[in-house]
């Protein structure tokens, strides 16, 4: 440059995080890396707000009597905790944030097909989340997070309609996000991108779409009748008319439990990508684990009735139910296994994402076996409604989804944010994660399993050793949680500039620059390989 | 590559990419449409079977006058709103705004009679609630009849409500001469959403109906 006022930010290229520094340019934007950055931001309020409702359970069951709060407190803190962290973080947080910032780019797109619709699909989220932090600043809600009628439709006292409101907002998020992958997998993947060269995370994220469309509608149209029976007191639930109040259960789980594959597929998309990249070598089974994915968004409609083998369904309805249960099983062992055969004799390199990777691996398989001990009839009746559920769905839901979400928070975040994060930190949050959340959980498992039951504040006695060790494990998660969150946002100003494709990962997002232009592209690649065609030889050096 | 059209959105290629992705992603709403409506269908089932006297009772007290002209406008919409598309698709402006306004005139009858239906319940006290009054055997379960009938039609007429107000937007496009045989695709897609909802009155109408006529 021979001018003397050279320009400062003449070596640094247009990127979508520096195109526009403008907060119109983020509130009005329809480019999907900047949307996810806005989930981002938002899934991680909600994260927190639930942390907060888990730590005051945590203290209050540090002591068998109830010293802390009264019953009706700790109703609606575990209901608030519930909803929160699922409605409002685990269903979106991998497909709204990862997914929204990578579909695209491993299609090779400039956009998701609707961009103003996913525009849209965020602020109906974040409407969604007003209601329902109104009824949490006006009192809260006590239901738990299931709006089991009839409590939630004629006898609770607290803000249901609210709450309800809130979600059934938030559903139409999720069903737009969805809505929008599906069009955009189908009809927008560049030249030579067949579907079996699709990122097992796109196959993940197709089926958790599958069930974000086909599900959550009937989840919308439960909590609106719920709602109508409380404002109007006409009920179809309503046992005074004749109505079924478990009909709302049914309803209710013909959503509810396929959503745990929303939370939980998306993880495992990411952890397939991690796998692969880490251990150095080619996927193996890349058809098994891809046609998994759909095979658990399928069985996962089939399954709900086993919420309700205590609460009155036919006894038959609870066998079918029962032997269906066990058949997800199968496509979830088939992708554990394949993860397991892609580690043999590969040249595994222990980065932070591998380690997320590692204890997913590891708790998904714990909480997937246990959740056979309740599909079986005659345990659930010993376990239902106990503390090993709890600890069950806590391995799948945050041993599992928050482990993925978290291992592709590190892996892709040098192409969210351009930046390297401090990798001696990360490996420590993850270890410091694994160790916290099995302190917490696996005593959990015993405490079911002894027969305490799960929302009450008070307990026996006995069970309080198991219960401190809960509580301290919670305290251990809670600081692994803080670590990344620390050196994260540290990472945004002060780490290392992160070059194009700083793991030598395969896939498209890493042929664009990091991060990248807000068209993606300089222009659309072509597809001319399989996926993960990974070696040996290529070194990988990881400060 | 074709010139750039106006209409043609960054992230697409061509037009024909565009009008792909935005069908057949009606499609995909479609199909959460039928599960949202699927889910009171299935309570529908559930409680007509339990209690079957009570739901033929129950749909005595229904207009069958004003049901089935209401189910003779909708069909006849439909064909306006075909119309319609077909005339966008030859990028004919005029006679799209016209079949569009005419699908809107139509609706809007339909939304008319409905509030009329309605009214007529509330006068009968047949709405659900602390106002319900019933003489018979099976007063309570009548009352549940009614509260799938106002449920499934009153989320029915929400919907028309909303294509109304689509069309309304589609018809101010049409006149400014928005279509054209390369771009037409906004409007065959409103058309799918709005034949959807038409095909959901031709369900709930027999289902609601017709179930006491039976002699």
């Amino acid at each position: 440059m021979s001018t003397a006022r050279a320009e400062p930010r003449a070596e640094a290229p247009a990127d979508y995080l520096n195109v526009d520094y403008g907060i119109r340019s983020w509130l009005l934007t329809k480019d999907h890396k900047r949307i996810a950055l806005l989930y981002l931001a938002s899934i991680t309020f909600f994260f927190a707000l639930g942390g907060a409702f888990a730590v005051a359970l945590r203290l209050e069951l540090i002591t068998p009597a109830g010293d802390l709060m009264q019953p009706e407190t700790y109703n609606k803190m575990f209901t608030m905790h519930g909803v929160m962290m699922i409605f409002f973080f685990l269903i979106p947080a991998v497909p709204a944030v990862l997914g929204n910032f990578l579909v695209p780019l491993m299609v090779g797109a400039r956009d998701l097909a609707f961009p103003r619709i996913n525009l849209l699909s965020w602020y109906i989220y974040v409407i969604g989340g007003l209601f329902t932090l109104y009824a949490v600043v006006a009192g809260g809600v006590d239901t738990g997070w299931t709006f089991y009628t009839p409590y939630s439709s004629t006898y609770s006292n607290t803000h249901v309609i609210a709450t309800a409101v809130g979600v059934f907002i938030l559903g139409f998020s999720s069903i737009l996000t969805g809505l929008n992958f599906i069009v955009t997998i189908h009809k927008m993947r560049a030249p030579g991108l067949t579907w079996f060269r699709l990122p097992l995370f796109i196959w993940a994220h197709y089926a958790t779409s599958l069930i974000q469309i086909l599900g959550t509608p009937v989840v919308a149209i439960a909590i609106v009748l719920v709602g109508l029976e409380r404002l109007f007191r006409i009920g179809i639930f309503d046992p005074a008319l004749g109505g079924d109040p478990v009909l709302f259960q049914h309803l209710f789980w013909f959503y509810s439990h396929p959503a745990v594959y929303i939370m939980i597929l998306p993880s495992m998309g990411v952890i397939s990508e991690l796998v692969t990249c880490f251990a150095r070598k080619k996927i193996f089974g890349y058809g098994f684990i891809a046609g998994s994915s759909v095979a658990i968004a399928v069985l996962g409609f089939l399954v709900w009735g086993h919420h309700m083998f205590v609460s009155g369904q036919s006894i038959y309805a609870g066998m079918v139910f029962s032997v269906l249960s066990f058949l997800v099983a199968i496509p979830s062992a088939i992708k554990v296994f394949n993860w397991t055969a892609t580690l043999y004799r590969g040249s595994i390199v222990y980065t932070t994402p591998m380690l997320y990777a590692f204890g997913f691996i590891g708790l998904f398989t714990i909480g997937g076996l246990t959740g056979l001990f309740l599909a079986t009839l005659a345990t659930d009746v010993h376990l239902h409604d106990t503390y090993f559920v709890v600890a069950h769905f806590h391995y799948i839901m945050v041993g599992g989804a928050i482990m993925g979400y978290l291992g592709g928070i590190h892996f892709w975040w040098p192409k969210i944010s351009g930046r390297l994060y401090p990798e001696g930190w990360g490996r420590f949050s993850a270890l410091v994660l694994f160790v916290g959340f099995n302190l917490t959980f696996f005593p959990q498992f015993i405490l079911g399993y002894l027969g305490m039951p799960r929302r009450y504040h008070v307990y026996p006695e006995e069970f309080q050793v198991l219960n401190v060790m809960s509580s301290a494990g919670a305290s251990i998660l809670g600081i692994g949680y803080l670590i990344p969150m620390v050196y994260l946002i540290w990472s945004m100003r002060y780490g290392k500039r992160a070059p194009a494709n700083p793991w030598g990962a395969k896939g498209l997002e890493w042929e664009t620059t990091s991060p990248p232009p807000t068209t993606n592209f300089e222009k659309t690649p072509v597809v001319t390989e399989e996926p993960y065609i990974y070696s040996h030889e290529e070194e990988l050096e990881v400060g | 590559m074709a010139e750039h059209h106006s209409a043609l959105a960054h992230q697409f290629d061509d037009l024909t990419q565009q009008w792909d992705a935005s069908t057949f992603g009606m499609w995909v709403f479609l199909v959460t449409e039928i599960m949202f409506f699927g889910g009171l269908f299935a309570g529908y089932a559930v409680y007509r079977s339990a209690y079957p006297d009570a739901f033929a009772e129950g749909s005595l007290h229904l207009s069958l006058a004003l049901g089935g002209t209401n189910t003779v406008i909708l069909i006849a919409s439909s064909l306006t709103m075909a119309l319609g598309v077909r005339a966008a698709q030859l990028g004919d402006n005029r006679a799209t705004a016209w079949w569009l306004i005419a699908t809107l005139g139509l609706g809007s009858a339909f939304l008319v009679i409905k509030v009329f239906e309605y009214h007529h319940k509330y006068v009968e006290h047949l709405i659900p609630g602390p106002g319900f009054l019933f003489e018979g055997p099976h007063a309570r379960q009548v009352e549940m009849m009614f509260c799938f009938y106002f449920a499934m039609t009153g989320m029915h007429a929400l919907h028309m409500v909303v294509g109304a107000g689509l069309l309304i937007y589609f018809i101010l496009q049409a006149r400014a001469n928005r279509y054209s045989p390369d771009y037409f695709g906004p409007v065959e897609v409103m058309g799918l959403y709005w034949h959807f909802v038409d095909i959901v009155w031709i369900f709930l109408f027999p289902l609601l109906y017709l179930i006491g006529h039976r002699r």
